[in-house]
């Protein structure tokens, strides 16, 4: 679709001065304090900023989709067409049907009680008068066009019956149904497996070449925005940093603030262990069931195998990188090692064979055994001070600590990860996302532990706080010669930190060896596969 | 869909026998009887007494010939409507209170969901705290106030309709009634409504459907409402129970000749049979209520769908 030849309409979208206000119990927060943007036809423009800047916002209030406490105001015009303080009969002319969008959580942005066929046909009946019987035909080309297999059985299907890339699949397609001018994506793979993001990104560019549809991307992830998109915008804090073209951006950037977005992709490497440095935990033919299906009276003898038969060496002050996709059962590995959960195979910590320890047997170890989750904001209790939080190892490990002992071992804690004593009184709702990492990092330090297996402990923040993360988990690990597990999915972060890497699918392993190997050379398919989707995209 | 039912309806059975066998001790242990009058009957008349009711054998043989006949369908002689059996009793009163209770449930149902519905579109505004306190007054008022209110500004001053009775069952008896027995439960299913829905409406796929310009009947009614039923839905098993208590003042005050005044008889008398049919009456309501609101959560939701 090229532009009108009238001319007042070259651009689609055209935005000046736009400012976004949230009127809070503390007072009005201005998330987007008057930017300018155009998106000119068939283009890709990508909205780069991290977490708060205001990128996803600006689109919310440029489609009406703000919260009821959020307020637009400016200007923003689709094909000359003034949106902002446009009746909602008059927005709802435009939205869906010129202008649509796809959004971050595919597991929640479709209603999970009706069939993604009724959803997708929902846009035509409502602005091109088909009844749901003729819209059919439409939807039906429609999953074909977005890869569904097998479209005709699953136009019945309900949400929960597909997978996050088929829903985001299906979100696209609902999309497309009225073939608009500009699509609006909002991180839409950020939710994603890597191998699952490069396939939804390469559905979108294929479409948008044949649609000649505009594309607004909206992402933190630099990595997409090279691969994908012709213009750059960078947000910070409500406004604009800088803007241009995507030569400009990565190779001349003028502004302090996108240099350090483009530098904070992790960087360095870990040189390996000693030959000599001591194995301190062991896990021989690790296996995991989980018992699926079955009644409420009558177990089922149905089984998954989560991790089937693998083996792990961890030597004092390495690294081992744990990688694969969500379902490869990287997470239930670790809680294995820990035996924090029923598995069978054999175990060693340090000389002692665990393998047959129960929960009490293994209670005076858990002190040297640490776990730091993904979630910042779901691992930490909020009705606990950060004190109470952090010192709770303490009170049970170490149950001879006087209270003011344990207050001491606290503020030493929170200045080793970086952050004000004083944080201690507060409750983690107080800190943002990195800092309530550290907190939980802490939690995890104060008990000196010799091995800690971290569970995605960056997957959740924005790439320069990942940085930071990264550095202070370096940091630690030379000062009290530590031994870690890193699970993740992001292979920047992997590549980063440790020195032997695993690569897992459905339970077992793929393929391991030192980090260079893996990364320089891989042998396995799979591997190649995974290493093309993370790395092509920047 | 068949099989689920069957199978609930069979689960049904030791439920009710268990209810059966509690309610039948614990009547037996609260002290007095049903021949314990004022005046007390002369030993020998209380002794045949006890012998035709055969309340002289021990408690076990009574409970196990209770059961018996139970499962004949035969729930025995009420001890003070001395010419009535529990079946004829229930049979006599229950259509006049199932009339008046599936009146109440509609009543609460529908207005309760509408004016839920209303108070989370305008969230935070006058209307809604109008909605709401008055959905506070309506559980925190007892129907034993409402009762007689309505009865003597729309009966007596007003005179738009009759004070109590029955009549000829026409609508115009059964509106103050079905009114003081539904408010309550209208009070409640608007505050569940109203959570419900201003959560529903905060849901990311209201957002997409807000965002694909689907008309706001579209947002509201097919995609927020029926998600924002599910709570609702779950609610109605405890409300037709609480109907059918409630209808025991409710038909006291505007005397209508149904089954609630024998909850209240039938205890104070210790009049046991009389306690276990009601007993058992609650009981059979609530399990076919509970079946009826997982039917209707399997049609609402796709996901808790039974083969």
């Amino acid at each position: 679709m090229t532009a009108d030849a009238t001319g007042t309409t070259e651009t689609v979208l055209s935005v000046r001065g736009l400012k976004v206000d949230f009127t809070t119990p503390d007072g009005d927060v201005n998330a987007v304090k008057g930017i300018d943007l155009d998106v000119k036809p068939g283009e890709t423009l990508a909205v780069v900023g991290e977490s708060g800047s205001g990128k996803s916002q600006t689109m919310m209030g440029i489609m009406g989709l703000l919260a009821n406490n959020g307020r637009v105001t400016g200007s923003a015009k689709y094909r000359g067409k003034e949106l902002i303080g446009l009746p909602l009969k008059g927005l709802n002319e435009v939205r869906g049907v010129k202008i649509t969008m796809i959004f971050q959580e595919p597991m929640t942005s479709l209603d999970p009680l009706y069939t993604i066929g009724r959803q997708i046909a929902e846009p035509l009946v409502h602005h091109k008068g088909m009844t749901f019987k003729q819209a059919r035909v439409r939807v039906l080309e429609l999953l074909k066009l977005v890869g569904i297999p097998e479209p005709e059985r699953r136009i019945n299907s309900y949400p929960h019956e597909m997978s996050g890339g088929q829903r985001q699949r299906v979100m696209i397609a609902m999309a497309l149904a009225n073939e608009p001018d500009l699509l609006i994506a909002d991180e839409p793979t950020t939710a994603l497996d890597v191998t699952i993001q490069a396939q939804i990104l390469d559905l979108l560019r294929s479409l948008q070449q044949r649609f000649g549809m505009a594309v607004v991307l909206i992402t933190h992830d630099l990595g997409i925005v090279k691969h994908f998109a012709d213009r750059v915008v960078v947000m910070r804090r409500g406004e604009v940093v800088e803007k241009g073209t995507i030569k400009e951006i990565f190779e001349e950037p003028k502004e302090d603030y996108t240099k350090m977005l483009l530098a904070s992709e992790p960087s360095g490497s870990k040189e390996p262990p000693a030959d000599t440095a001591p194995i301190i935990l062991e896990g021989r033919n690790v296996a995991v069931d989980f018992a699926i299906g079955g009644g409420f009276f009558f177990g089922s003898d149905k089984v998954f195998r989560a991790v089937d038969g693998v083996s792990v060496r961890l030597k004092r002050g390495q690294t081992i990188g744990i990688v694969g996709e969500s379902g490869s059962g990287k997470s239930t590995l670790g809680r294995a090692l820990l035996r924090l959960l029923p598995s069978t195979g054999h175990y060693h910590f340090g000389d002692k064979n665990i393998s047959d320890f129960d929960r009490a047997a293994m209670r005076p170890l858990r002190k040297e055994l640490q776990l730091v989750f993904q979630d910042p904001y779901g691992s930490l209790s909020p009705r606990q001070t950060v004190g109470e939080i952090i010192t709770e190892g303490l009170r049970i490990h170490e149950p001879q600590l006087s209270r003011a002992d344990r207050d001491k071992r606290a503020v030493a804690a929170l200045k080793e990860v970086g952050l004000d004593p004083a944080a201690r009184n507060r409750y983690p709702h107080e800190f943002s996302g990195g800092q309530r990492q550290r907190i939980a990092i802490a939690r995890a330090m104060i008990l000196k532990p010799k091995v800690v297996i971290l569970d995605e402990p960056t997957s959740a923040l924005d790439r320069s706080v990942q940085g930071q993360v990264i550095d202070l988990l370096r940091d630690l690990q030379e000062k009290h010669d530590l031994s870690y597990i890193f699970i993740s999915h992001d292979l920047a972060v992997i590549k980063a930190m440790a020195d032997y890497v695993i690569v897992m699918k459905n339970g077992k392993i793929v393929e391991e060896g030192p980090t260079e190997d893996i990364f320089e050379q891989p042998h396995q398919t799979y591997t190649k596969t995974l290493m093309a989707a993370a790395f092509d995209l920047e | 869909m068949f099989q689920f039912v069957l199978r609930r309806l069979a689960s049904a059975v030791p439920t009710l026998f268990i209810v059966v066998t509690i309610s039948f001790f614990l009547m037996r242990f609260a002290p007095g009887g049903p021949f314990n009058l004022e005046r007390p009957l002369p030993p020998a008349t209380m002794e045949n007494l006890m012998r035709a009711y055969h309340l002289d054998q021990p408690l076990w043989n009574q409970y196990l010939q209770y059961l018996k006949n139970a499962l004949t369908g035969d729930f025995g002689p009420s001890y003070i409507y001395k010419d009535n059996t529990i079946a004829e009793l229930i049979g006599k009163g229950l259509p006049y209170s199932v009339q008046l209770g599936s009146y109440a449930l509609l009543l609460a149902l529908i207005g309760g969901v509408l004016v839920g519905t209303l108070a989370a579109l305008r969230q935070n505004s006058f209307l809604d705290f109008l909605v709401m306190s008055v959905a506070t007054t309506g559980v925190t008022v007892p129907n034993f106030v409402v009762g007689p209110v309505l009865t003597l500004i729309f009966a007596l001053m007003l005179s738009w309709v009759p004070a109590g009775g029955w009549g000829d069952g026409s609508l115009k008896f059964l509106i103050l009634p079905v009114i003081t027995l539904a408010l309550p439960q209208l009070a409640v299913f608007a505050r569940l409504t109203r959570g419900s829905m201003i959560e529903a409406l905060h849901a990311d796929h209201i957002r997409t459907a807000r965002a694909y310009g689907l008309p706001q009947r579209a947002v509201v009614i097919t995609h927020a409402m029926r998600g924002a039923l599910l709570p609702v839905v779950s609610y109605l098993a405890p409300c037709a129970a609480a109907l059918l208590t409630g209808s025991a003042v409710v038909e006291s005050i505007f005397t209508i000749p149904g089954v609630g005044r024998y909850f209240v008889l039938g205890a104070i008398n210790r009049d046991y049979t009389l306690v276990m049919g009601t007993v058992v009456l609650v009981a059979i309501f609530v399990i076919v209520f509970n079946l009826v609101v997982d039917i209707l959560y399997g049609l609402l939701d796709p996901r808790v769908r039974h083969d």
